[in-house]
């Protein structure tokens, strides 16, 4: 009895945490104008949806964006780790929290600052801005998915390299970037997942002339609700999802990152 | 190895993305722009937040609309008072409907030595755009969607579930579930199974090893829940937007108009800051609560 009360509540929390993305699926397959009556299976949302000038312009955008900030985010965050290991302690933990402070204040304030600094520099908002935010919010998580690689790190290998005979360059990459590399792939497959899935921020930083994927569904949405919609929600939860479970698969392995506490609205 | 030079891009970097951009929503939260474009001091943003030039009836947890209670304030006040009674709404369904979601999930995980599958299942909505959720529900609840046809067959409705109170929690609460269930699952999980077998050796029947053992231990996790669910919650402006059809203002949506549509970057500023400074405020009340509990140890 009590068991049967136990698996009929988990089964009504996975009801209703499930049921929304489910029918949100099913109806991008369905061949009717009414958005609640089955009618039938179809591929034409798919179809419409790869025709629409529109949301393809933004998954370029969303893409390009995703792999250039994957990129450098996560080269600025190796180099940072590389400087930070032989820093004071006390100046590293100053810099850590700062690091942290994206992550805890709202991601509101964090876009609508972010768009007060480029209004305040004069910088018009458009594609340069938008992947400078998206650099800003992914470093910290680059960061934290490559530190803790550095901290299992040997101290003595490096100087075992040099006494070799290797040049500090040659060290670093030949002895240290294998040894960091789990971390480095971690860091890029979450910040490429990250900026894809941004909302907030986007919509604050990335100005009229340029929208994101996120950023055209949020338009398309306000508007009216749309089988359009469903058919790219489908792709993109499918797409964020292999992603993360690869990220989820090699953080459970490798580093003490975890996904998916990320709050808000991202 | 001597690199600390490498960290000094970052560090420039981190100065202009990440402190510069929060000390200019404190700086533009205290000026305007005069007609030739040039920058002054003004206290306008703040004058017009506490304004009671125009007033209306204070609706905090259903004050003026279940109680009657007439008393009038500020508007911006009122759309303060409005998104932290939803808020705090939100965030106890989530405690009450989270905490036995999570003691189930704990006692499985405990079972299978480690995180189960289940536990997986339960956090995958979650990495889903909070957007695409969100929408995902529009499209249940519009009058003539799935869930109003569905109650239709029984010739009932159609209900308005969307564009009120009700909608919107309920955005809430979807949203944000797996936040509560989260940090209160770990805590629970790291409870030492022999301080529950004192207890039962002591004589404490399964009731009272609840409350006097495992409740107190798990307070950590709740209060971060809590602080996970609640701010969110307070500063969202996308599910007031999409739930609320764009009639419907919490503090969240209001910014985001003064920044987005009136371009009024002096009250937008000025509501920032207060909504940060409240956010921050409690989100250091719940941290020190859970620091308390966490210290307090089992026989405290």
């Amino acid at each position: 009895m009590k068991k049967l009360l136990k698996n009929g509540y988990m089964f009504l929390i996975f009801a209703f945490l499930y049921a929304p993305v489910v029918v949100l699926i099913i109806f991008s397959f369905n061949d009717a104008k009414s958005r609640a009556v089955w009618g039938g299976f179809t591929l034409d949302w798919y179809r419409k949806l790869f025709q629409n000038s529109d949301i393809l312009s933004a998954l370029r955008v969303t893409l390009i964006i995703a792999l250039l900030s994957a990129l450098i985010s996560t080269f600025v965050a190796a180099i940072t780790c590389l400087g930070l290991q032989s820093m004071k302690r006390r100046l590293r933990g100053v810099i850590m929290q700062v690091t942290y402070i994206p992550n805890v204040s709202p991601d509101l304030v964090t876009g609508i600052s972010l768009m007060l600094l480029f209004f305040f520099i004069g910088l018009k908002t458009g594609f340069p801005t938008l992947l400078m935010a998206h650099i800003a919010f992914n470093i910290p998580y680059a960061i934290l998915s490559i530190s803790p690689k550095f901290k299992q790190l040997d101290k003595n290998i490096y100087e075992a390299a040099l006494d070799l005979g290797c040049k500090p360059h040659q060290a670093i990459i030949k002895v240290i970037l294998p040894e960091i590399m789990p971390g480095i792939v971690t860091a890029l497959i979450l910040t490429f997942t990250l900026s894809i899935d941004d909302f907030v921020i986007s919509y604050f930083t990335a100005g009229n002339q340029i929208s994101t994927l996120a950023i055209t569904i949020y338009s398309m949405a306000r508007k009216s609700v749309n089988p359009q919609i469903n058919a790219l929600s489908a792709l993109m939860f499918v797409t964020v999802l292999i992603l993360l479970i690869i990220v989820n698969i090699r953080s459970g392995k490798d580093s003490k990152v975890k996904v998916g506490t990320r709050g808000g609205d991202k | 190895m001597r690199m600390q030079k490498l960290a000094a891009p970052y560090i420039i970097w981190m100065a202009v993305f990440t402190i510069a951009p929060l000390l200019l929503v404190a700086f533009y939260a205290f000026s305007a722009y005069d007609a030739a474009g040039n920058l002054y001091f003004t206290l306008q943003g703040f004058r017009s937040i506490f304004s009671t030039e125009s007033t209306v009836a204070l609706d905090f947890l259903g004050l003026s609309s279940i109680w009657h209670v007439d008393l009038q304030v500020p508007i911006y006040i009122n759309v303060f008072a409005k998104s932290l009674s939803l808020a705090l709404v939100s965030t106890l369904i989530c405690l009450v409907a989270g905490y036995p979601a999570a003691y189930i999930l704990a006692q499985r995980s405990k079972a299978k030595k480690g995180s189960s599958f289940l536990l997986f299942l339960f956090v995958l909505p979650m990495w889903m755009n909070a957007l695409l959720r969100t929408y995902a529900w529009l499209a249940l609840l519009e009058p003539n969607g799935i869930i109003n046809s569905f109650i239709g067959i029984f010739g009932l409705g159609p209900v308005q579930f969307l564009y009120n109170d009700f909608g919107i929690g309920l955005g809430m609460v979807y949203n944000y579930l797996p936040f509560m269930v989260l940090p209160i699952h770990s805590v629970l999980l790291k409870i030492d199974r022999s301080v529950v077998e004192a207890a039962e050796d002591l004589g404490a029947n399964k009731k009272q090893t609840f409350l006097k053992v495992i409740f107190p231990l798990s307070l950590p996790g709740i209060f971060s829940g809590i602080n996970m669910v609640f701010m969110p919650a307070m500063t969202t402006f996308l599910i007031p937007d999409l739930l609320g059809g764009g009639r419907y203002l919490l503090i969240g949506n209001a910014i985001e108009r003064q920044f987005m549509v009136s371009r009024d970057y002096t009250v937008g500023s000025a509501l920032s800051i207060l909504l940060l400074v409240f956010v921050l405020a409690s989100m250091r009340v719940l941290t020190k609560y859970e620091e308390d509990n966490a210290g307090g140890g089992v026989l405290g």
